[in-house]
């Protein structure tokens, strides 16, 4: 049985040296809307719990010329107010929206969502298709690096000793560019998704594809990038074949586990499904862009 | 007296939608729940549950959390006695209190991942929970079975060795899961099916699924140094809590005293006793409160659920409908300890139809998993999910309509169930009457959607109840019962004692009392506390009325026969006499004879039988499986609707719990079949935005059993809508589905199955 201690550090540098001195029973605490869940389950015994939401840093989002930050501990609820943002980055905020009900919403962050790392996390398919950074302070100081890169596998993170994740960066959108994010559950809400599906598209002047990345959640060990998406779609429209094509790939990337949530074959196909559904979404964003 | 006529155009409080008396404190959070309550010095304990399905216990070392800083008492099923299995003849129900005993604490073995092994008290819940993990046990683990067919086989794992299958000739000579096989039936069913023009034959199955109150199992126990126990738990049922508890522990039951909380669910999940002997042993042990609070994942593991089931039916009809024969037979999972409802299951199947000839076969299989418990008429929906599926195919096969089918083979009054009960009067054919002339069941389905329809039957239950009602001398009156409210009883009470009495429901107070203060007074359960506890009410009341005239003909110097009881007020047909009101008659009885009260303690019977049919919409999404629900109408014969908020409120809940049971709720097992889903994330009940408006069509056909014609209203709205959602998917897909739940990887494959076929 272990004593837990809770801190509220105001700056970065008392965050990181509180955690780096803690080690590996130290646990961020941002809405705790996974991790209080988890300590009830005892699934996690933490000795200190660091609270971040009293950081200035992880509570703004600022709109720069050349991108958007979004503080690692903004709510899926004050982004979803967020109306600039919502008409930048509409698949990145509604991806968020979705993680629980009315009052998880008032808790849960982005942050949070990304570190807690679960393969079924719904922001996350959507940032790595918006090529989103995670911005990481430590005893070393400040690193950056994709949201992609940032998940190693179910659970856990490219976090050192000591390190925190501060706030999420996103590219301005470019022109003509969309996205979009769908998942995937049994129910419409109050579930974790069994697939999800992020895409952003940017077009060409003649309507055609200029770029475009997919990412899948909740089909393999982290979300996953669909390489060939790209391929299918760079110089097209969206038809038939196109369409028929990024199904095949985004099934062809799944390789997804059989558990409590959803069977092997469901997800690959689903994960197809999915993958047509926010394409045209996204695209048609893209068009009114 | 006060006999209503039957339209009911005369009742002044019957049938209006009142203020709920318990509204307010559970508004503000004042209300008090099983786990609201806070005991002076009270210790909290925890319970060790088994990681295996199936194991033999070999030793259990408890010296490590016994010497644990603040660990107060550890109990094992060594300090519960142990008690002689129930011998046959087996009644419909059976209480085996050695059954009951080992899965309060496992002795041998443990049957079911959850299985309760030992229980800690401590100063903290959180010193509970670390202790619990410091007890030692050794397991010898058993290979496990979890479907009740495969139990059923002779080369099963057997849970128990004492076990031998009664009910079936030659008398078995090896131990076997099956407990019983229970047999039912009319006529000559070869017969029958010679004399069908077609015949279906299908198999269907369905999952257990739970309860899922929203409110945990909760208790607190208080043992007093002269052998009395003082409870408060959360229960349907604290008389019931309190005969059991008593008999568990060789316990006088005068001296236990149950208060039952408010109750935040139950839907027959909280018949049962689980932690209470537990506590109770642990105050006992320490002399200080003790106090045991379920997580859910305990409630998932270790209570409920309702039977799964596997059921193999055969109906036989002629070209006009008429069904001429039926055959089944079920595999009712009862978990790991005999009883599941497969008596009801067998009494459902065909019970709302006047089928000829009938052979119906039901097996109670024992599985590891936790011990069934009742849920919403019980046996029920399994039973109606086979036999209405099968007459929907009959239908369709014969290009009948579903109604119609159903109206050519209805039961009438004068005729029998399956289990010989003569119906009174019955609103069955109003039921499906109302169905067709319905507006929904001609609206035109939008594109990938079906409409599906069932029919369910139930035969309500009467039973013991027992009411006090005082009236005080400023005119207002105290109704207490022995019934909790978990569904609006308390509203009922209030508005069946005001209107015998003529008089404002504000002046009736209801409470629930506790097992020192009343009359034995049967569970809240069986949908029979309106019925059978508001009999007893009306009865209490009638008491005061007629003690109120004798009041006021003492008063007048006149004969008591002369004074009627009108509107509130004693009165008499002499000139120059005023009327005297409820209120001043309640002011002159202290000084003139001393307090009124009427009671009534009653075996209630005649609640009969009910009838709900169901119409869905549901629309299928063709590429991922996903069933959305878009209208759904509830058609029921109520008998006659006290409070029809409530009515209402209950066909919702009964509807949507189906319409979960139909399409995603299942437990999920890995291969050492421990369970996986055990929180509300996982194990999917619907959602609020999964579900349409649940329209309630109340059809009062009155039950002459009850002064106002009551019937039960809770149990039928569950019982036919899996089989009609399944219906609905089947006609949206053009596929058969036989296998709940209709989840969406099930019924994609269905789809892709049907295409293949097709191509
Ligand atoms: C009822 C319910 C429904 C839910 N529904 C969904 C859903 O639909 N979709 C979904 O994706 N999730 C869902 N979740 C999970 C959870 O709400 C989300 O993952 C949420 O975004 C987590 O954010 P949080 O701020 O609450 O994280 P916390 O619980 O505070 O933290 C989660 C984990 O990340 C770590 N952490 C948090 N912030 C940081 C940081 N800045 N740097 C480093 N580590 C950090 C914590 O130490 C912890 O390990 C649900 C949870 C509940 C209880």
């Amino acid at each position: 049985m272990v004593d837990l201690r809770y801190e509220s550090p105001e700056t970065i540098e008392v965050a990181v040296a509180l955690l780096a001195a803690e080690g590996q029973m130290a646990r961020v605490f941002a809405g705790g809307t996974d991790l209080l869940v988890q300590m009830k389950e005892e699934l996690v015994e933490p000795a200190l719990l660091v609270d971040i939401k009293k950081i200035s840093e992880t509570r703004l989002i600022a709109i720069d010329p050349d991108q958007v930050r979004i503080g690692a501990a903004v709510t899926g609820a004050e982004l979803g107010e967020n109306e600039q943002l919502k008409a930048m980055w509409p698949g990145v905020v509604e991806a968020v929206e979705l993680i629980g009900s009315a009052q998880v919403q008032g808790r849960a962050t982005i942050g949070g969502n990304l570190c807690n790392a679960s393969p079924a996390a719904d922001s996350v398919p959507a940032l790595i298709a918006a090529e989103a950074r995670a911005v990481i302070a430590g005893p070393d100081g400040i690193r950056e690096v994709p949201v992609g890169e940032f998940l190693t596998g179910p659970g856990q993170t490219s976090l050192g000793l000591g390190e925190f994740v501060t706030s999420i960066t996103l590219p301005k959108p470019p022109e003509h560019g969309g996205d979009a994010y769908l998942r995937f559950i049994p129910r419409t809400e109050m579930d974790i998704a069994v697939v999800g599906a992020g895409l952003s598209v940017v077009l060409n002047p003649d309507g055609t594809c200029a770029a475009a990345r997919l990412a899948l959640g909740a089909v393999a060990p982290t979300a996953r990038l669909v390489e060939a998406a790209s391929e299918i779609m760079v110089g097209n429209k969206l038809d038939d074949t196109v369409l028929e094509a990024l199904s095949a790939a985004a099934s062809e990337t799944c390789s997804p586990i059989d558990d409590k949530r959803g069977t092997i074959e469901f997800r690959t196909k689903v994960a197809g499904v999915l993958a047509c559904r926010v394409a045209k979404i996204a695209w048609r964003r893209a068009e009114n862009n | 007296m006060n006999n209503k006529d039957s339209a009911g155009t005369n009742f002044k409080w019957v049938g209006k939608r009142t203020r709920r008396p318990d509204g307010p404190d559970k508004v503000t959070g004042r209300a008090r729940y099983g786990d609201d309550m806070i005991v002076p010095g009270m210790l909290h304990a925890k319970i060790l549950r088994s990681p295996h399905a199936h194991a033999k216990i070999l030793s259990i070392d408890t010296s490590k959390a016994r010497a644990f800083k603040g660990v107060k008492a550890v109990v094992t099923s060594a300090d519960i006695p142990d008690h002689p299995l129930t011998k046959p003849p087996y009644g419909p129900i059976i209480t085996d209190f050695h059954d009951i005993s080992c899965n309060v604490l496992a002795r041998e073995k443990v049957l079911y991942d959850g299985h309760a092994i030992a229980g800690v008290a401590a100063t903290s819940e959180r010193i509970a929970r670390a202790a619990i993990k410091l007890i030692e046990v050794e397991y010898e683990v058993l290979p496990h079975v979890l479907d009740p067919l495969e139990a059923s086989k002779p080369d099963a794992p057997v849970l128990h060795d004492h076990q031998y299958t009664h009910g079936v000739d030659p008398e078995p000579e090896k131990p076997s899961n099956v407990f019983r096989v229970v047999t039912g039936g009319r006529g000559d069913v070869e017969k029958g099916f010679a004399g069908a023009d077609i015949i279906v034959e299908r198999e269907f199955s369905s999952q257990p699924v739970h309860q899922g109150y929203i409110e945990p199992q909760a208790c607190i126990a208080t043992a007093s140094e002269d052998d009395s126990v003082e409870l408060w738990t959360t229960t349907q049922g604290h008389f019931v809590i309190r005969a059991f508890c008593a008999r568990l522990l060789n316990m006088d039951m005068a001296r236990i005293r149950v208060t039952a909380s408010e109750i935040g669910g139950g839907f027959g999940g909280k018949n049962n006793i689980y932690a209470e002997p537990v506590a109770i042993r642990l105050s006992q042990m320490t002399g200080r409160p003790v106090r045991m609070v379920m997580s859910r994942s305990e409630v998932f593991r270790a209570t409920g659920p309702a039977s799964g089931t596997h059921t193999r039916i055969r109906m036989g009809a002629k070209k006009d409908g008429t069904i001429t024969a039926a055959e089944v037979d079920i595999y009712n999972q009862a978990g790991a300890f005999k009883g599941s409802p497969v008596g009801r299951s067998i009494e459902t199947f065909f019970s709302a139809y006047t089928i000829e000839n009938i052979r119906a076969s039901g097996y109670d299989v024992c599985v590891n998993r936790p011990k069934v418990a009742a849920y919403r008429a019980p046996g029920a929906p399994m039973a109606a999910f086979a036999a209405e599926g099968t007459i929907n195919e009959l239908a369709s096969r014969l290009g009948m309509d579903a109604v119609d089918i159903r109206m050519k083979n209805a039961v009438r009054e004068g005729d029998q169930s399956l289990s010989g009960i003569k119906y009174g009067q019955i609103g069955l054919l109003d039921v499906l009457e109302k169905v067709k002339s319905h507006e929904h069941y001609s609206a035109p389905l939008g594109p990938n959607q079906g409409r599906g329809f069932a029919l369910g039957y139930w035969m309500h239950g009467g039973g013991l109840s027992s009411v006090s009602a005082n009236l005080l001398d400023d005119g207002t009156i105290a109704v207490a019962t022995g019934n909790p409210d978990i569904g609006g009883s308390r509203s009922s009470m209030r508005v069946m004692a005001a209107e015998e009495l003529g008089i404002d429901i504000e002046m009736i107070k209801p409470i629930v009392a506790d097992t020192g203060s009343m009359g034995y007074s049967h569970l809240t359960a069986g949908s029979r506390t309106t019925f059978a506890t508001g009999m007893a009410v009306i009865n209490a009341v009638r008491e005061i009325i007629d003690k109120l005239r004798a009041l006021a003909a003492k008063k007048w110097e006149i004969p008591v026969e002369e004074i009627t009881w009108e509107a509130g007020q004693a009165e008499t047909g002499r000139d120059g006499i005023k009327a005297l009101s409820l209120k001043e008659l309640a002011g002159m009885a202290t000084k003139m004879g001393g307090p009124i009260a009427g009671h009534s303690e009653i075996n209630a019977g005649g609640a009969g039988a009910a009838f709900s049919a169901q119409l869905v919409d549901v629309e299928v999404d063709p590429e991922t499986g996903f069933v959305s629900p878009k209208r759904y109408t509830v058609f029921q014969d109520v008998g006659r609707a006290i409070s029809p908020d409530y009515v209402e409120g209950q066909i919702q809940g009964g509807a949507v719990q189906g319409i979960g049971w139909a399409l995603n709720e299942e437990y999920v097992y890995d291969d050492q079949a421990r369970l996986q889903n055990t929180g509300f994330l996982d194990y999917r009940m619907p959602v609020a935005s999964d579900v349409p408006m649940i329209d309630a069509v109340l059809i009062e056909v009155p039950n002459p059993n009850h002064p106002y014609g009551v019937r039960g209203v809770g149990e039928p709205p569950i019982i036919s809508a899996p089989a009609a959602v399944a219906n609905a998917v089947e006609n949206a897909i053009g596929i058969t589905m036989s296998s709940l739940p209709l989840s969406p990887p099930k019924v994609l494959n269905a789809i892709e199955q049907g295409q293949a076929e097709k191509d």
